[in-house]
């Protein structure tokens, strides 16, 4: 039997490979979609957060499905400061995130995947899972023109390869264009997902009928590492984790199990999470290197697309967000490039300057300082001083004794510039990080 | 099993009484037909009925009186060379035949592969209801009269009894193990029925050519003695620790899921809900937690012994005596003990 | 050769939880696959397929539409087709009609594309667990039937004979007899292949054959689906061990602390001992010879004294 040939293969079936996928096979080409899962999204149990927009941009419409695997609208946002036993909070909740359209969910990825997945499968994609692409296939000039698989006779042969195996690709570790991440590069996310009763949920976050919440937290957590925790309400459960970097990790000798039992016995935390019955426990590697470490996204017969393109904003948590972005804007490419007869190395090189030109790199452009910012910093003295003098200036601001107020706000300036490392110090912080956020 | 409401239909009502189908192997019956008879002969007492017994093979009259000795009243002897050996067609066809005489309102036959093979024939040629497996049964009193067959079911995480309102008679299989004999009598006496067997050996298309016995295989079900080991035992080696102690008190070795699917110790020594169903005299669970799925298949043993690091393991809530403890210390203990006090003789040791 | 077998999609039982407080089915989220020995049937029956070339193997199934995603990972293994009786008047059906269904639906297929040889079916399925399928269909088709095999010794189809070894309590049984035969087979009789890619390329693309109770013409009506069940559920409920009332052993009888191995194992036998458990078991219970070689005492405490 001759060698079938497909116009693209598609490695990975979470969202930037579900995504490219189905924009490829609604635009009418022969795609086959790999995922060594038994299912897309079988190893991911966790819940996260997911954004209409761009789900929207995607497949009009597909929000107001019935079938769309959706926990809780978000529409309240929260963010933490802690101490060892306390917390300064802000945040934002708004009747007007209570009405359609809305702008986020929270969700269960084991769900999500599945979903979008099934999308790329009705539009025409043939789904092949269970199964690993092991190696590229390539001819004598180098050109990348298929995939070896785990499967007896299991070459596969097209025009081009998507690549969208996750943040461990090995596929774009044979391409070389990405190598091993350097500890400082990556965080280790652990996670939790609690069941606990819908109405204690509501009763807790003050909400009504499918209403959610997201809590963005930093500080004691992360046991001075540089870290960000997250807990978002699903409708009987919730979402309850913590990433630090693994360099962190490495130096500080903290077990990450440790990490997050140490963040669910915070005093503040653990109130919201009382009585509920820990459903599942799940670790997960998540590229922090943003703009600078993004390799290069296509060649000669291949695209990259989402984690494994190290395409995260880990300052907006926006991962499956921009995965999504980057697989659709890969599948557009492909297709105008099948249409246009030109599937050169050249003609693919348009979804690089799609995807820098979009949201996608504007916004890891935008955080590029950041892994820099967080590196120069000690995280003891960001994470614990910094966030620990503020909340002891938040007591006292808010303890009310003999003393004239004047002279307890000039205290407690002192004590937040001295944990800053100077009034100088607290300067060089804040506009350092300033920079780090807004490029 | 349908889910639903059956309509309410007139029940055949000139069907009575309870008939236990013996199983014998070349004139020795599986001790899951004497437990059937137990269970039969209670149920038959419930309904103010007789209980019978068939009894097929070849030359096995002596089993038949065995059966009256269990508490039959009346047993069925079907006895003729075309049923030497089991064989499907004969033997469901003589068992129909018999039934469709002897009109029982129940049917029971143990859940072993034999009894299985020939309970699904026997339900299909008379049209009626069959549940596999039960691990309870009893009936509803008159005037219902309703066989009450329990089961686990769904991944055995549940138990659910199956009805059978609209056909007799009602049937089920009965796991071996679970149901006690009654103790045997030989001066009982019940009424002998011989039944003719209709068909001929040119009618039937299979032989057996052979019967190769694997040695190797563990006999739970008629063990006085099981030293069973869980995840606790923590490898292949603490399983050998068990089959020694248990060859010092003349017992065969059990296991839970988990070990199994480890891979500690072959399949056939699994016991609970996926397993077997045991009910030995003395049942020794070393590092086993007690997850119900485990203890649904032992807690039937009449003394129960739990040897367990952790005090709160819930095997400590079916056991008699409680040893908390590392069983990595106290097996050996009790290697040693049973050791010194010779409780099974040198032949026997040796032999086990 | 004419090889069906047949298969159902079972909720995968290993993932099926009860919630601890409503102590409900959790039903939610649970995988479906096809039952495990009926892989084993389609393994088992694509290796007959490559001994005898020109042989044919479909699969049939009754269940809802969604069983074709089942009937799919069969085709990737290398069954040549497959067919889904599927219709809203066969649900519900206990092994009773559901045997009747399918052996309806075997005769309608050895209408289609021949007369069948063999007929294999797993052992039992996952979630009904009943064994009772197979030796419907073969005693309602007039099939020879063979459950438990755990191996095909061999097939004959010239003398329209096949041998197999089945699987017993205490061993093995071989038995010979004609064909037309109906085999359930065990998870021992082979290890099932890992689809090709051909196979999954194959698969994913074919659409299962679906059969409704209209392409029946002549079926008993009153014999199908819950109507045609005889078997009801009664009430259904999670299993709750029944506590007794045990003796914690320490080795020490009396109020002091935790004693040795070796005292919790003499205070274990000396309560066995004082039961009817010897003579139950057939114990030779003798008097313990003291301080035999040191043996029971590696603490070097006094061995305690006999039997009681």
């Amino acid at each position: 039997m001759a060698k079938e040939h497909f116009d693209a293969v598609v490695v990975g079936a979470g969202p930037a490979g579900a995504a490219a996928a189905y924009t490829m096979a609604k635009a009418g080409l022969s795609v086959v979609l790999l995922d060594r899962g038994e299912f897309p999204g079988a190893k991911n149990m966790f819940g996260g957060i997911i954004y209409r927009h761009e789900l929207e941009e995607l497949i009009p419409g597909c929000t107001q499905e019935r079938t769309f695997p959706v926990e809780r609208h978000i529409t309240e946002q929260r963010y933490w400061l802690l101490g060892p036993e306390s917390v300064v909070s802000i945040g934002h909740k708004h009747e007007r995130f209570n009405s359609e359209p809305y702008n986020a969910w929270s969700t269960f990825r084991v769900k999500f995947d599945p979903w979008l997945a099934g999308k790329a499968e009705e539009a025409g994609a043939l789904p092949i899972y269970q199964t690993v692409a092991t190696g590229l296939i390539r001819d004598r000039s180098g050109r990348v023109i298929g995939v070896h698989t785990d499967r007896e006779d299991g070459d596969l042969y097209a025009d081009v390869v998507v690549i969208a195996d996750g943040v461990n690709s090995l596929l774009a570790e044979e391409l070389g264009v990405h190598r091993t991440w350097r500890p400082d590069e990556v965080s280790l996310a652990v996670k939790e997902v609690i069941a606990l009763p819908r109405e204690t949920i509501e009763e807790r976050f003050n909400l009504e009928g499918r209403e959610g919440t997201t809590i963005e937290f930093l500080g004691a957590t992360s046991q001075g590492m540089t870290g960000l925790g997250f807990l978002y309400t699903n409708r009987e459960s919730i979402s309850l984790g913590i990433g630090v970097m693994v360099s962190d990790l490495m130096r500080s000798g903290v077990k990450p199990y440790e990490l997050l039992e140490s963040v669910k016995a915070h005093p503040m935390i653990r109130r919201l999470i009382k009585g509920g019955e820990t459903k599942e426990y799940s670790a997960h590697m998540i590229p922090e290197g943003a703009w600078r470490s993004m390799p290069k996204l296509a060649g000669d017969g291949w695209v990259i697309c989402g984690d494994a393109a190290q395409m995260v904003n880990f300052v907006h948590r926006e991962g499956t967000n921009l995965a999504m972005a980057s697989g659709r804007m890969a599948g557009e490419t492909i297709v105008e490039a099948k249409a246009n007869g030109d599937l050169s190395a050249q003609a693919l090189a348009a979804y690089e300057r799609r995807v820098r030109e979009s949201f996608v790199g504007k916004d890891l452009k935008k955080i590029q300082r950041m892994p820099e910012f967080l590196a120069s910093q000690d995280p003891k003295q960001l994470f614990d001083g910094l966030i620990g003098a503020l909340n002891e200036a938040a007591f006292r601001f808010f303890t009310v004794d003999s003393r004239p107020k004047a002279q307890t706000h000039k205290e407690i300036m002192q004590d937040l510039i001295q944990a800053a490392g100077g009034p100088g110090g607290l300067l060089r912080l804040a506009w350092r990080g300033w920079r780090a956020i807004n490029g | 099993m349908a889910k639903g409401k059956a309509q309410e239909v007139q029940v055949p009502t000139d069907h009575e009484g309870v008939l236990i189908i013996v199983e014998q192997h070349g004139g020795q019956a599986k001790s899951v037909s004497w437990q059937l008879l137990g269970q039969g002969r209670r149920i038959a007492d419930k309904l103010g009925t007789r209980l019978m017994a068939l009894v097929m093979g070849h030359q096995v009259e002596e089993v038949a009186q065995e059966a009256i000795a269990y508490g039959a009243d009346v047993v069925y002897l079907a006895d003729d060379p075309v049923l030497e050996q089991y064989r499907t067609q004969p033997y469901a066809h003589t068992a129909v035949e018999v039934i469709r005489e002897a009109k029982p309102e129940i049917c029971l036959v143990g859940a072993t592969y034999t009894g299985r093979d020939l309970a699904g024939a026997i339900a299909t040629l008379v049209e009626t209801g069959l549940t596999a497996d039960c691990t309870q049964i009893d009936v509803e009193p008159p005037p219902s009269r309703l066989l009450l067959a329990s089961r686990p079911a769904m991944g055995e995480k549940l138990m659910a009894t199956i009805l059978c309102k609209q056909r007799r008679p009602q049937m089920a299989t009965a796991r071996p193990g679970v149901f006690e004999a009654l103790p045997k009598d030989p001066s009982r006496q019940g009424e002998l029925v011989r039944v003719p067997v209709t068909i001929r050996e040119e009618e039937i298309a299979a032989r057996v050519l052979e019967f190769i016995r694997d040695p190797n295989r563990v006999n739970l079900e008629d063990a006085p003695v099981i030293v069973a080991g869980g995840m606790g035992m923590g490898g292949p080696e603490g399983f050998e620790m068990l089959r020694e102690l248990a060859r010092l008190l003349g017992g065969e070795v059990g296991a839970t899921r988990p070990a199994v699917d480890a891979g500690w110790i072959d399949r056939a020594h699994q016991i609970g809900q996926t397993g077997q169903t045991v009910r030995p005299k003395l049942y020794i669970a070393c590092g086993i937690s007690g997850a119900v799925q485990h203890v649904v298949g032992m807690e039937g043993s009449q003394v129960i012994v739990a040897i367990n690091q952790d005090p709160d393991a819930p095997i400590f809530q079916v056991a008699d005596y409680r040893i908390v403890g590392d069983v990595h210390q106290i097996v050996p203990a009790l290697i040693e003990e049973a050791r010194r006090r010779a409780l099974v003789g040198e032949e026997a040791v040796a032999r086990g | 050769m004419h090889v069906v077998v047949c298969v159902k999609q079972v909720p995968d039982s290993r993932e099926i939880r009860i919630d601890p407080v409503t102590n409900t089915l959790i039903r939610e989220g649970v995988p479906s696959i096809v039952n495990v020995f009926d892989l084993h049937g389609v393994e088992e029956a694509v290796r007959i397929k490559e001994q005898f070339p020109g042989t044919r193997v479909t699969v049939v199934s009754m269940g809802p539409k969604s069983a074709v995603a089942a009937l799919r990972e069969c085709i990737s293994l290398g069954a040549d087709e497959a067919v889904l009786v599927s219709d809203r008047a066969f649900a519900g059906a206990d092994t009773l009609a559901t045997s009747y269904v399918l052996s309806e639906a075997i005769r309608k297929v050895a209408d289609q594309w021949g007369p069948v040889d063999l007929v294999i079916c797993g052992k039992q399925t996952l979630d009904g667990d009943t064994g009772q399928v197979g030796p419907g269909i073969a005693t309602r088709l007039k099939l020879e039937q063979l459950t438990y095999v755990e191996r095909i010794r061999q097939i004959d189809p010239e003398a329209r004979r096949i041998t197999v070894e089945r699987h017993l309590e205490d061993g093995v049984e071989v038995v010979e007899t004609a064909l037309p035969a109906l085999v359930t087979v065990v998870e021992g009789i082979n290890q099932v292949r890992r689809a090709s890619m051909p196979g999954m390329l194959r698969a994913v693309r074919y659409e299962p054959i679906t059969w409704t109770v209209d392409d029946f013409p002549e079926i008993d009506r009153t014999r199908i689906g819950l109507k045609g069940s005889p078997t009801v559920v009664g009430k259904a409920w999670v299993p709750e061990p029944v506590s007794r009332a045990g003796e914690t052993l320490t080795g020490q009888d009396g109020e002091e602390g935790p004693g040795t191995p070796a005292e919790v194992a003499r205070q274990l036998f000396d309560r066995l001992l004082a039961t009817e458990l010897p003579a139950q078991i057939g114990w030779a219970v003798a008097p313990v010879p003291a301080g035999d070689g040191g043996a029971g005492t590696p603490d070097g405490s006094p061995v305690n004294g006999g039997v009681a």
